[in-house]
């Protein structure tokens, strides 16, 4: 077994048993991704020097002073800041930027002793599906390199699935951590709304975006999870809620655990393969206990156009900062002030940016306001109380992550309410602000297929144990795409 | 509503500060013209009464201590500006001749 197939838990055993030490592990992830990389294509820059100079340091700490995650590599979505290390959001508009300060997830990790390996690919400011939307490259799926990775995490999944890095950070807006590690044979968690401050999350929409981690287990994923939650007075919708001792809590014992199953989630348009793993699962959830029964959530229907609405006009106002005067690129040969700004934009925006900046505008617009924004905002009370009524007489709803496995590059590119559809089944759930996972449950012709458990609000503890239930009684996340000749 | 005409996309397109030639128009008319059709299936539910939400959380005023605390240095804060000079950041004329 390779240093990186292990969890951490193994991880730090190794490490405290002095059979290899910090300096060896970020070794060994830096060859790998020198190995995998040029089919994966996940990373957008790394940060070999100072991360073997931290681990060189951390390797002179006493072992009883070291935390479960101290010493081990992570990835973080290009789209958070890193002090010093440049970070582009994907985007020609951001292009050599480098970020003044660290988000406070990324400040987490440092004090939890983690190392930042590098910057991972994604859709241009998070808008997309499939990662194919980055100006720089397209990733590709490690279980098929002719297939996407999804998006818009499509690096942080991708990565990890590839074995390059244990963990990951991605943000999740309308299903953009849940559906890349679905379609990437990952585990991705989606917080509740307020969780996890936003704080130097470069900002897509503010009232739905959320970041959360990516890994190859339950159990990291909710060990991540509790180094980056909580309030920050630099993020005024973080929520003061404790943060529980998540992992304390996984222990396999689902017994009485009332499952929803909304009739919605396993309707037309859901590829075969998908809704028999999903069926699959169920059974197991019965055999560990669990009570399984089918719901509905009627506004379902609703929740993409909502979306596409909501998302689009928060977009509109939060990238009116993107303007060539302070930072990133900046259109040469201009004529005046307004010129630089809409060259600067013209060029430095892709178009999937430019559509979904262009809708918000129209939707927020004198004459449309009532009729898209306000009415979005309407359908949306709808679709949250739709959960709320579920959540009155269950503790986790269940469905699949995505309507099909990973498409083809290139297949929807040109088409982008097709590849909004592919988000289906993960946007209500950014518009009901409930968190929910995303675990592998299964294969369509060795392509990986995720399951969705969504819990209530700031109920990610319930969530993590059916996930570690199921995972515990499954051994799909024991398997690995093979890459690099292995 | 649903279909946009060429010249509604580019007033929108100035609204946004995107510059925007005849075909961008052309082929942004059709795209977003196909996804506010799409969105307005949302004209089929009856939201009479029904409140928006903005956002899920009861949070309303987030209230820190009224106390001064120093901003970022003016040396960081140029680190990404393409032109400055003597700590303000140079832009092209803002008002014409």
């Amino acid at each position: 077994m390779t240093l990186l197939e292990r969890s951490s838990k193994e991880l730090q055993e190794g490490l405290h048993k002095g059979e290899f030490k910090i300096v060896d592990v970020i070794n060994e992830t830096y060859k790998r991704i020198e190995e995998v990389d040029g089919d994966v294509q996940a990373f957008l820059a790394l940060n070999k020097e100072k991360a073997l100079e931290e681990a060189k340091e951390k390797d002179q700490v006493p072992v009883n002073e070291r935390g479960p995650l101290f010493g081990l590599p992570i990835g973080i979505k290009d789209n958070i800041v890193t002090e010093g290390l440049e970070t582009t959001c994907a985007s020609k508009i951001l292009e050599g930027f480098i970020p003044i300060y660290d988000a406070t997830v990324v400040k987490k990790l440092r004090e939890a002793g983690m190392i930042t390996i590098g910057k991972l690919n994604m859709d241009e400011f998070a808008m997309g599906s499939s990662t194919e939307t980055s100006y720089y490259k397209k990733t590709k799926n490690p279980w098929d390199l002719e297939r996407v990775p999804g998006g818009s995490s499509g690096g942080s999944a991708a990565s990890v699935a590839a074995g390059e890095v244990p963990f990951s950070l991605g943000t999740d807006t309308g299903g953009s951590i849940r559906q890349p590690a679905a379609f990437c044979g990952v585990v991705g968690m989606k917080p509740t709304y307020g969780r996890v401050s936003r704080y130097g999350a470069v900002a897509f929409a503010s009232s739905l975006d959320q970041i959360g981690p990516i890994t190859r287990n339950v159990y990291d994923n909710a060990l991540l999870l509790e180094v980056i939650a909580g309030v920050d007075p630099n993020d005024s919708t973080s929520a003061d809620v404790p943060v529980p001792n998540y992992v304390s809590k996984l222990d396999g014992d689902i017994k009485g655990l009332r499952i929803a199953v909304p009739k919605e989630f396993l309707a037309e348009g859901i590829d075969e393969s998908v809704r028999k793993s999903v069926l699959d699962a169920l059974e197991v959830f019965k055999g560990l206990g669990a009570t399984v029964e089918e719901v509905s959530l009627p506004h379902s229907k609703y929740a993409l156009a909502t979306y596409y609405i909501l998302a689009s006009s928060e977009a509109s106002s939060n990238l009116a900062r993107f303007d060539g005067i302070r930072y990133g690129f900046r259109a040469e040969g201009v004529k005046n002030l307004m010129d630089l700004y809409k060259q600067t934009r013209a060029q430095g925006f892709g178009d999937e940016v430019k559509r979904r900046i262009m809708l918000g505008t129209y939707s927020l617009s004198a004459g449309t306001y009532d009729a898209y924004y306000k009415k979005a905002q309407q359908v949306r009370t709808l679709i949250k109380q739709d959960y709320d009524k579920v959540f009155e007489d269950y503790d986790v709803i269940v469905g699949p992550t995505t309507p099909t496995a990973a498409f083809k590059i290139g297949e929807n590119i040109d088409d982008p309410l097709t590849m909004y559809a592919n988000d289906i089944l993960t946007i209500p759930i950014n518009l009901a602000g409930v968190p929910a996972i995303s675990i592998p449950c299964g294969f369509d012709n060795g392509l990986p297929l995720g399951l969705q458990i969504i819990g209530k609000h700031f109920d990610e503890e319930t969530v993590y144990r059916a996930a570690y239930a199921f995972e515990q009684a499954t051994d799909y996340h024991k398997q690995s795409p093979r890459l690099g000749g292995k | 509503m649903a279909k946009l005409t060429k010249e509604e996309v580019k007033h929108i397109a100035h609204l946004a500060r995107l510059a925007i030639t005849e075909e961008e128009a052309e082929k942004f008319s059709e795209q977003l013209g196909k996804i506010t059709e799409y969105v307005e299936t949302l004209n089929e539910l009856d939201t009479t009464d029904v409140e928006p939400t903005s956002h899920v959380l009861p949070i309303v005023n987030v209230m820190r201590e009224d106390v001064a605390k120093k901003g970022l240095e003016l040396e960081k804060v140029l680190l990404n500006v393409k032109e400055h000079e003597n700590g303000l950041i140079k832009v092209p004329p803002i008002l014409e001749e």
